[in-house]
């Protein structure tokens, strides 16, 4: 076993570790030792070329296709240098006060979280597409939400030069997407931080860090780690865990540590989402130019989230219901196509949480409450409505069977789209938007964490990722938890305990 | 082993399919979840197959045994309510029999067919072939990319 010394571990480079590893810039400047420790590889901007079937592997946890222990949803999460900053849409919201004050969180100043917030979408680059980039996709939806009595609302951007590949999801191939791979680490290395790839962090001690790097595997994507393949022991003044909400708990869960609070791993929420289809009788712009550009926000009225969105041929394919001659003649109709994303707004309940298995593997177990199943009919219906009033022939609705809705349906959407279809390990649910695990509160009985990330009881330790939400936000994630991250690292450099 | 080109155009020796053992009814099945895959040459099929292989490489080993086995389970099925095995069936009755698969009471059985129909898409329309036929044309370039 290596050892070796440090003065700040982070875990994790996504939207947490990346902010917590530029805030620490300052430190590093000051002669102090910083480290970033990523379980993903680190790719040359060469490596991004837009295909399914070779990026998805490469980028995503589990090839892509990490299933809940029931079976029934697939969550999608990043592992890379970036984390899942480089397979995100890029879509920047800004923290909801409604959620957050609703959180109760004591000591959480949304103003606080507002003003960060807006210090990274500004760093970011955030900005709304101008009209003439915008595709027919995501006209249609606005065209589509007018008519049918809705105001769709247009999602602020991070991409710079972005030439509109629609691959966003696969790592944008034109380095346009400004992720913390892009932004937060490259200032953070100029300042000093250290990043290491291919570096699991296996378990933590009293301030210590047990990490396996790995070797690149012949013919596989990306570089090789900066560190010779082997075990480490790393110690550490502070270590900051931004593994995402599930790598966090997870790590926690397999280290055992004296007094930490047993609510690690509890109130996972992830928005349920499905993808829905509809076909045009014309072909229509839809895998070029940004895929995600306009949304509507249900959230409050009824519990969903509607957004633009575009997938490739084996995404969309699995995520559409059914087999044979109806879901192969969808397939073909692709440049007809029009798509929309419908995001459950889900609530932490008990028994949905990420657990370990006897190897240390993170398990999510999640069951889909009688809301959330609600919310998503809800949300297919409306739609529905909406693919309808845009012009569109058919519909494509999971919840439905047959799931083709023909145009002369429309007027019976609420009978043909209905929860008795919801049948769980037929149709398709995925997730993107990880959240919880480690929430914050006042105290271990009911959190884990204080509203700064610290961990309740352990000084030296802190969280400052997705994990930290206490509930679901009910919008796209990634400046909040950037946000929370600034100021989970803010504390930590005035905080002289750990030091 | 032989040497296997995958999509990313780098070579690597070619894992074997979970699905040797049953490579007829395999077919049969993967023909009725996508149709268009009768018209697969053996080469396409060997693709569509290393595909999936591939994705399953670095998963449990026993994960590959129970694909094999609701293959296997999926030929003998029908023999209770038709008197045949999915390979004796016609295509319109494969197709039902599916549907009810796909629909069964048992949970275990839904998520096993929802597992089984991903990979063939994926070794379907994973294939350059497969997406083409779509009509997809995504491009690195965007905007800027010839249509
Ligand atoms: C396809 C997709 C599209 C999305 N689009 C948007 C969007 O448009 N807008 C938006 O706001 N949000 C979006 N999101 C969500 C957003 O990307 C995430 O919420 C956010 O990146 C989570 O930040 P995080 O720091 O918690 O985790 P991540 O960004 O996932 O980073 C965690 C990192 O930690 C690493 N790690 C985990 N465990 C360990 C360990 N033990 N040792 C070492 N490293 C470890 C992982 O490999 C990973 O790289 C999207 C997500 C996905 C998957």
């Amino acid at each position: 076993m290596i050892e070796r010394q440090y003065d700040v571990v982070i875990v994790g480079s996504g939207a947490g570790g990346g902010t917590v590893a530029e805030e620490l810039g300052g430190l590093a400047r000051d002669g102090k030792k910083v480290l970033v420790l990523e379980k993903g590889p680190r790719f040359a901007d060469s490596e991004f070329d837009g295909r399914e079937l070779s990026m998805a592997p490469s980028l995503y946890a589990e090839e892509g296709g990490f299933l809940t222990a029931e079976g029934t949803m697939t969550l999608a999460f990043g592992s890379a240098y970036g984390g899942s900053t480089v397979v995100y849409t890029g879509t920047s919201m800004q923290p909801p006060e409604r959620v957050i004050r609703g959180w109760g969180v004591p000591g959480l100043d949304f103003s606080d979280l507002e003003s960060r917030a807006r210090k990274y979408a500004e760093e970011n680059g955030v900005h709304l597409l101008p009209p003439d980039l915008l595709n027919e996709n995501n006209r249609l939806f606005v065209e589509g939400c007018e008519k049918a009595g809705y105001k769709a609302e247009q999602f602020p951007i991070n991409v710079r030069g972005c030439k509109g590949s629609s691959l966003c999801n696969l790592g944008c191939p034109n380095a346009a997407k400004q992720g913390t791979h892009r932004v937060q680490l490259p200032a953070a290395e100029r300042a000093g931080v250290e990043v290491v790839t291919r570096a699991e962090a296996l378990r933590i001690e009293e301030r210590a860090i047990l990490v396996r790097v790995q070797e690149k595997k012949p013919g596989s994507k990306g570089l090789p780690s900066e560190w010779a393949p082997g075990e480490y022991r790393i110690k550490a003044g502070a270590i900051v865990l931004a593994g995402s909400a599930i790598g966090t708990p997870a790590l926690l869960l397999r280290s055992n540590l004296p007094g930490l609070s047993k609510r690690v791993g509890e109130g996972f929420t992830c928005h349920p989402a499905h993808i829905l289809a509809a076909e045009h009788a014309r072909p229509i712009t839809n895998d070029v130019g940004h895929p995600k550009s306009f949304f509507l926000d249900r959230s409050v009225e009824e519990g969903f989230l509607l957004e633009t969105c575009m997938y490739f041929p084996f995404t969309t394919a699995k995520n559409l219901a059914g087999f044979g001659a109806p879901h192969s003649k969808l397939m073909h109709a692709f440049p007809r196509l029009q798509m929309i994303l419908v995001l459950a707004c889900d609530k932490a309940v008990p028994g949905n949480r990420v657990a370990v298995d006897r190897t240390g593997k993170p398990v999510v177990h999640y069951r889909f409450t009688p809301e959330v199943v609600a919310s998503l009919i809800r949300a297919t219906r409306a739609s529905a409505r909406i693919f309808f009033a845009a012009g569109a022939q058919r519909v494509h609705a999971p919840s439905a069977d047959p799931p083709l809705l023909e145009r002369d349906e429309a007027p019976a959407i609420d009978e043909r789209i209905h929860g008795r279809h919801f049948k769980e390990g037929k149709i398709s649910v995925s997730a993107a938007h990880l959240m919880g695990g480690c929430g914050m509160g006042s105290g271990p009985s009911d959190s884990v964490t204080d509203s700064y990330g610290r961990v309740h009881g352990i000084p030296w330790l802190r969280v400052a990722d997705a994990s930290l939400f206490p509930d679901s936000l009910e919008i796209n994630p990634y400046l909040t938890i950037m946000a929370l991250a600034g100021r989970a690292a803010g504390k930590l450099l005035e905080d002289k305990a750990w030091q | 082993m032989a040497r296997f080109f995958p999509q990313n155009g780098l070579p690597c020796l070619m894992p074997s399919s979970p699905f040797d053992s049953v490579r007829q009814v395999f077919r049969s099945v993967a023909a009725t979840v996508v149709p268009e895959a009768v018209r697969l040459d053996e080469q396409g099929w060997t693709e569509l197959e290393q595909i999936i292989a591939q994705a399953l490489e670095s998963r449990p080993a026993g994960l590959r045994r129970q694909l094999a086995l609701f293959v296997r389970a999926l030929d003998l099925l029908p023999v209770f309510r038709y008197g045949r095995t999915f390979q004796g069936l016609d295509a319109a009755r494969r197709n039902a029999f599916l549907l009810g698969i796909q629909d069964a009471p048992l949970l275990l059985l839904r998520r096993g067919f929802w597992g089984l129909r991903t990979l063939i898409f994926m070794g379907y329309y994973g294939r350059e072939e497969g997406r083409a036929e779509t009509g997809y044309r995504a491009d690195p370039r965007g905007w800027e990319a010839p249509r």
